[in-house]
C-alpha cells in the first residue's frame, strides 16, 4: 500500500491537530491536556513531534493506530534529543520554518536521557524540549525516578523516597541555553505565553511541566489540576524562567496555600517517612536561591510581546543535489 | 464507530427547560486507512518502518466505555466562559458559537475535571448506569 495515497486525506472532524481523542491515556492525565494546551498555543501550527518511550509514546495506541495528528517520531528512551537534532538539521536545510518539539516524560528527561539533552543543549541545537514531569515512571508500574519527591511511596520506594528531586531546571540552565522555564497546567495565560516565547526564540528552549497522574500520584482524576494550583501555591513547584541560562524572572510566587493541602490530596504521600519540616525547608532553601538569582541577574520587567521575534536562521549547508527529502 | 445511535437529533427542544442536556453527538467520517484486519495482515499489508499513514485515526476509538462516572452539562448555569473546554485532558466538551454545548460521549473518559473546574456548578458528575 502506498503509504503517501491516504495522507492528503485530512480530517475536519476535530480541530485538535496535535493530539486527538480516542487515545489510552488514563483519566485526567496532566500531560494530555499538555499537549492540547501547546496545541492552542501554537495556533494551528503543526510541529514534528518526536517523543521517547514514555506515557506519551503508548497511550496515542498500539500500531496502527496514534493519537499524533502531525508527523511523531518515536524513539528510543535516551535519543529523542540526538533524532530531534537530525530532524532539526533537515528542516533547517531545507529552509522549513517549523518547530522540533520533543515531548518527554521525566524518566527519559531526569535519568535516561540525560546524556543526550546534554549534548543537543550543548550544541544549542533548534529543539523545543518538553518534560512533562509526574515525578513517576508512569506507564511501567510507578517506579521512583530522580524526580519523585522526597517522601513519596512509589512501586520501587513503598516506604518512601529517601534522596531529594533533581533540580533539572538549574542542570539544564547551567548549559546557557537561549531558554529555560516551568510549566503550570493551573496557570493557562503562563503556559501559553511561555509555549509561544519558546516558538519565537531559536536554539535549545526546554520547559518542564509539573503533570497531575491520578495513578501514580493516587489521587483523584478530579484533583489534577486543582493539585497542580496547590503545588505552585505552597512554593513546591516555583513557576520561573531563565533567558540565556543567565537572566532570571519568576512568574508566580507562593499565595499562602498550605503544604498540606497539596499533600494530604495524594496517597503517595501517606508514607510513616514523609519528613514535612524537611519539605518546608527544601522549599525555603529553593525560593532563597532563585530570590537571590533573580536579583543577581534579573530579566527585567515583561514586555507587551515578551521578545522580539528572532529571525530564521539561515540555511545550512545546503546540498549541492538540492534538498533532503524522505525516501 | 458511530457513538451517536441513541442521542435522537430532534429531542433537543423538549430537554432545552431543565435538567441535563442532550446535545448531538459528532459524527466520524469513514477511516481513511482501513485497520480493523489487522491480526490477520501479512508483509503485504504492513507499512514500511510501521507507518502509520492516517494521521490521528485513534478518534475512532471509543474511550467513553470508560466511564464510571457521566457529566451532566446544566446549559442554564453556564456562562460561556469556556473553563470546561480549557481544561478537559480529552477534548471531549462540544463547542457551538464560542459557548460549550455539551460533552463527546463517545471520548469523554469521566476524569471530573470540568464539574471541579466549573465555577458556575453548570457540569455536575452522576454515576454511570447500565443501559
Amino acid at each position: 500500500m502506498n503509504v503517501t495515497g491516504v495522507e492528503e486525506e485530512v480530517h475536519s472532524h476535530t480541530e485538535h491537530a496535535l493530539w486527538r481523542a480516542g487515545n489510552g491515556a488514563c483519566a485526567g492525565c496532566g500531560m494530555s491536556l499538555g499537549l492540547q494546551w501547546v496545541d492552542q498555543a501554537l495556533d494551528g501550527e503543526k510541529p514534528t513531534m518526536v517523543v521517547p518511550a514514555c506515557c506519551a509514546v503508548v497511550t496515542p495506541g498500539s500500531y496502527p493506530t496514534t493519537a499524533f495528528g502531525v508527523p511523531a517520531v518515536a524513539t528510543t528512551f535516551a535519543s529523542s534529543p540526538s533524532v530531534a537534532t537530525g530532524v532539526s538539521r533537515v528542516r533547517q536545510m531545507n529552509g522549513e520554518d517549523i518547530p522540533t518539539i520533543c515531548w518527554a516524560g521525566d524518566g527519559g528527561t531526569y535519568d535516561i536521557g540525560l546524556a543526550t539533552i546534554s549534548g543537543a543543549a550543548e550544541r544549542n541545537e533548534d529543539i523545543i524540549y518538553i518534560c512533562y514531569d509526574n515525578e513517576i515512571y508512569g506507564n511501567t508500574g510507578g517506579q521512583r525516578s530522580s524526580a519523585t519527591l522526597p517522601g513519596a511511596r512509589t512501586s520501587t520506594t513503598p516506604a518512601g523516597k529517601h534522596e531529594p528531586k533533581k533540580d533539572i531546571m538549574a542542570v539544564l540552565v547551567a548549559h546557557r541555553i537561549p531558554y529555560a522555564a516551568t510549566l503550570s497546567l493551573a496557570h493557562r495565560d503562563d503556559f501559553l505565553r511561555k509555549i509561544r516565547v519558546a516558538r519565537r526564540l531559536r536554539g535549545f528552549r526546554f520547559m518542564v511541566m509539573l503533570s497531575p497522574c491520578p495513578a501514580g500520584w493516587k489521587s483523584d482524576p478530579a484533583e489534577g489540576i486543582d493539585l497542580v494550583r496547590a503545588a505552585v501555591g505552597c512554593g513546591l513547584f516555583p513557576l520561573y524562567e531563565v533567558f540565556d541560562g543567565r537572566r532570571y524572572r519568576i512568574n508566580a510566587r507562593p499565595d499562602g496555600t498550605a503544604l498540606e493541602d497539596y499533600l494530604s490530596r495524594q496517597g503517595r504521600f501517606r508514607t510513616p517517612s514523609f519528613d514535612h519540616a524537611a519539605t518546608r525547608a527544601a522549599i525555603a532553601e529553593q525560593w532563597a536561591y532563585l530570590d537571590a538569582m533573580e536579583a543577581a541577574f534579573p530579566a527585567g520587567p515583561r514586555e507587551g510581546s515578551d521578545v522580539p521575534a528572532a529571525p530564521p536562521p539561515p540555511p545550512i549547508a545546503p546540498e549541492a543535489n538540492g534538498p533532503v527529502t524522505g525516501p | 464507530m458511530t457513538p451517536a445511535k441513541k442521542t435522537a437529533a430532534g429531542s433537543s427542544a423538549a430537554q432545552r427547560k431543565s435538567g441535563p442536556a442532550k446535545v448531538r453527538q459528532p459524527k466520524l467520517p469513514k477511516p481513511a486507512w482501513d485497520v480493523s484486519e489487522v491480526d490477520e495482515w501479512g508483509p503485504e499489508e504492513h507499512q514500511l518502518g510501521a507507518t502509520i499513514p492516517e494521521a490521528g485515526n485513534s478518534v475512532y476509538n471509543e474511550t467513553g466505555g470508560w466511564r464510571s462516572q457521566r457529566p451532566e452539562f446544566h446549559p442554564e448555569k453556564c456562562d460561556g466562559c469556556m473553563l470546561c473546554y480549557f481544561y478537559c485532558p480529552d477534548a471531549a466538551i462540544i463547542v457551538e458559537n464560542d459557548r460549550a454545548v455539551g460533552m463527546d460521549e463517545a471520548h469523554c473518559k469521566g476524569c471530573g475535571i470540568c464539574a471541579k473546574e466549573c465555577p458556575r456548578g453548570a457540569i455536575t458528575m452522576k454515576a454511570e448506569e447500565k443501559e
